[in-house]
């Protein structure tokens, strides 16, 4: 076994023991809070007795160890427990909502990545000349407005004044395919727009990076024209921190999907847990976060493996 | 020194110190009260409402400065938090060094592989929606990111000659921390303190528009697009005033946070 392999299977052990602490941390930030959760979930005005029953259902009568286990070993095997509110399976209710966030946001990513390289690279092309100012002004002040704001004003733009667009992303299976993406286009402009800012600046930072390198200067004096030194000689090896990137604003779309789901009442993932949330449904909240976490953690080991993978110095040990 | 100041840091400040003294004059300059109902529904702009109502007929410019004041307060307390927690804990690790560090350390990185927004949610599911409870939660969760940034500065702080000689001379680790390391750490920390408040205004909007943040009837920024976001597939605006109150302030906030930043770091010995 070759340095790399020991370092991405160490990465991949580390990521699990990750996974695993993190669904401690989720059901300790349920439990050790102040106050009686059985309470919280119900209100002031509960009777004694539906506080008794509720407490029954939760098992809070047992350890909380005994409990954590107890639920670990449901997640493990895929079952997720039921929620409170209305009594459904709660995996099963998982599913299709996964799957359809799972879509939007691949949608966007196939949008925005091969965008945001593009620009990247326009950006270092023209670096310090108006397209370059042009495109981080812009992408400031996208960084700038909450997802939800960017949400809102496309809707009212180019969703109710142009009509382009439907406002509300009421998706269902029936439909197809076309009729789909008309359906999610704004939801996914909206994601576009806030990961295209981060993954542009970063893409910029990583390739600029790369033509400080001699043998850049070195393609220069050749007299090579920028555009082939940029594609030809910068892009090849900045590769590995441009996959990095991507995959961090990637785990970054997770959580805007949250937001933009609720805007644009898209049934997903996001909105299942905000719901939940406000609704105090806990077996729902805490599968809903650590499905999010297991996502965001995933998508970070993968983008700390691609970039030990592409790194050269490793592929040839000593 | 007034003279020194760019041009685009002034227009920060500008709009910046506007944005605070409507925030703590709000009860003077607000036309209404601020959960008064003055008129119809969604009335449009005119010389007694300046920017129209609500969807219950409250003024919209009240609403507006009040939930800037709201916002601000809850931004700014959280940002004071985070910066308090995150330093002092990220200096003691820098300080002590050995296991606390690496518990303090490995603790951060662990509440950081969760995205905040979700970890928020998880929380609050179990808490009463409040606004201490709420800052409380945003500042601890935010003070990760400060913790981080303190502790890098501050290891590098610890190893300087005047450091080694305040040890030799026997102080104690209160003084090492707070009269050597602080006010040598303040530059890149203040410069920070400006991203983390507009990540905080953004982050109590993006609560309180899922309906988990500020209550009504109290406004706020995030509260007023939750209020008014029916409005907008009428053609009805207004809830879009908010995004323009927050992308201002967030904007001018970083022009003062880059001009910070410029300004210490082109100081001998500050970091880069």
């Amino acid at each position: 076994m070759g340095p790399t392999m020991t370092l991405v299977a160490q990465r991949l052990a580390l990521g699990i023991l990750l996974l695993f602490l993190v669904s401690i941390l989720i059901f300790v930030g349920t439990l050790i809070l102040p106050g009686d959760v059985a309470q919280s979930i119900l209100g002031q005005s509960a009777t004694p007795e539906a506080l008794a029953n509720l407490r029954a259902e939760l098992g809070l009568n047992e350890p909380a160890v005994t409990r954590y286990f107890d639920w670990l070993g449901g997640v493990l095997t895929g079952d997720l427990g039921t929620a409170l509110t209305n009594g459904r399976d709660i995996a099963e209710a998982m599913g299709t909502r996964l799957s359809r966030t799972l879509f939007l946001a691949f949608w966007a990513a196939v949008v925005a990545v091969p965008l945001a390289i593009f620009l990247g690279l326009l950006a270092v092309r023209y670096r310090d000349r108006w397209p370059d100012k042009l495109i981080s002004a812009i992408t400031l002040s996208t960084i700038s407005i909450p997802e939800f704001l960017i949400g809102y004003v496309l809707m009212y733009f180019v969703g109710v004044k142009l009509g382009w667009a439907p406002t509300v992303a009421n998706i269902h299976d029936g439909m197809s395919l076309g009729q789909k993406l008309h359906t999610i286009a704004l939801p996914v402009a909206v994601l576009t727009l806030v990961v295209l800012a981060h993954m542009m600046r970063m893409t910029r930072a990583a390739i600029l990076n790369v033509m400080q390198s001699a043998y850049i200067e070195t393609a220069e004096l050749k007299g090579l024209p920028m555009f082939q030194i940029i594609w030809k000689h910068a892009f090849p090896n900045s590769i590995a921190p441009v996959v990095n990137v991507v995959m961090l604003n990637l785990a970054y779309l997770v959580v805007g999907v949250v937001v933009v789901e609720v805007v644009f009442t898209y049934p997903g993932m996001g909105q299942y847990l905000v719901d939940h949330v406000s609704k105090r449904d806990l077996p729902v909240v805490q599968a809903c976060g650590l499905v999010f976490a297991a996502v965001y953690i995933g998508l970070n080991m993968i983008a700390d493996i691609v970039s030990i993978l592409a790194n050269p110095r490793l592929r040839h040990p000593k | 020194m007034i003279k020194n100041i760019p041009f685009a840091a002034a227009i920060g400040l500008f709009f910046t110190s506007l944005y605070f003294l409507a925030a703590i004059f709000a009860p003077v300059i607000a036309p209404y009260g601020m959960a008064e109902v003055v008129g119809g529904v969604w009335e449009p702009a005119s010389a007694d409402h300046l920017l129209g109502t609500d969807n219950i007929g409250r003024d919209l410019l009240t609403r507006m400065i009040y939930g800037g004041q709201t916002t601000i307060f809850i931004a700014t307390m959280a940002t004071f938090i985070s910066f308090t927690t995150g330093s002092v804990l990220g200096f003691l690790a820098a300080v002590l060094g050995g296991w606390a560090d690496q518990a303090l350390s490995r603790f951060v990185d662990l509440v950081m592989s969760i995205p905040s927004l979700i970890l928020a949610l998880v929380i609050l599911s179990v808490m009463p929606v409040t606004v201490p409870v709420l800052v409380l939660v945003m500042g601890l969760l935010d003070s990760t990111r400060v913790f981080r940034l303190a502790r890098a500065v501050a290891v590098d702080i610890n190893v300087m000659d005047y450091v080694e000689a305040a040890k030799l001379r026997g102080e104690g680790r209160v003084w090492i921390i707070f009269r050597e390391i602080l006010p040598n750490a303040l530059s890149p920390l203040v410069a920070e303190m400006g991203l983390r408040f507009i990540f905080m205004v953004l982050f109590i909007s993006t609560l309180s528009f899922l309906g988990l943040g500020v209550q009504p009837p109290l406004a706020d920024w995030g509260g007023i697009v939750k209020e008014n976001k029916d409005g907008i597939v009428y053609g009805i605006g207004a809830a879009l005033y908010p995004a323009v109150a927050i992308a201002t302030l967030a904007i001018s906030v970083n022009l003062v946070a880059d001009w910070v930043l410029n300004r210490t770091t082109s100081l001998k010995g500050g970091r880069g």
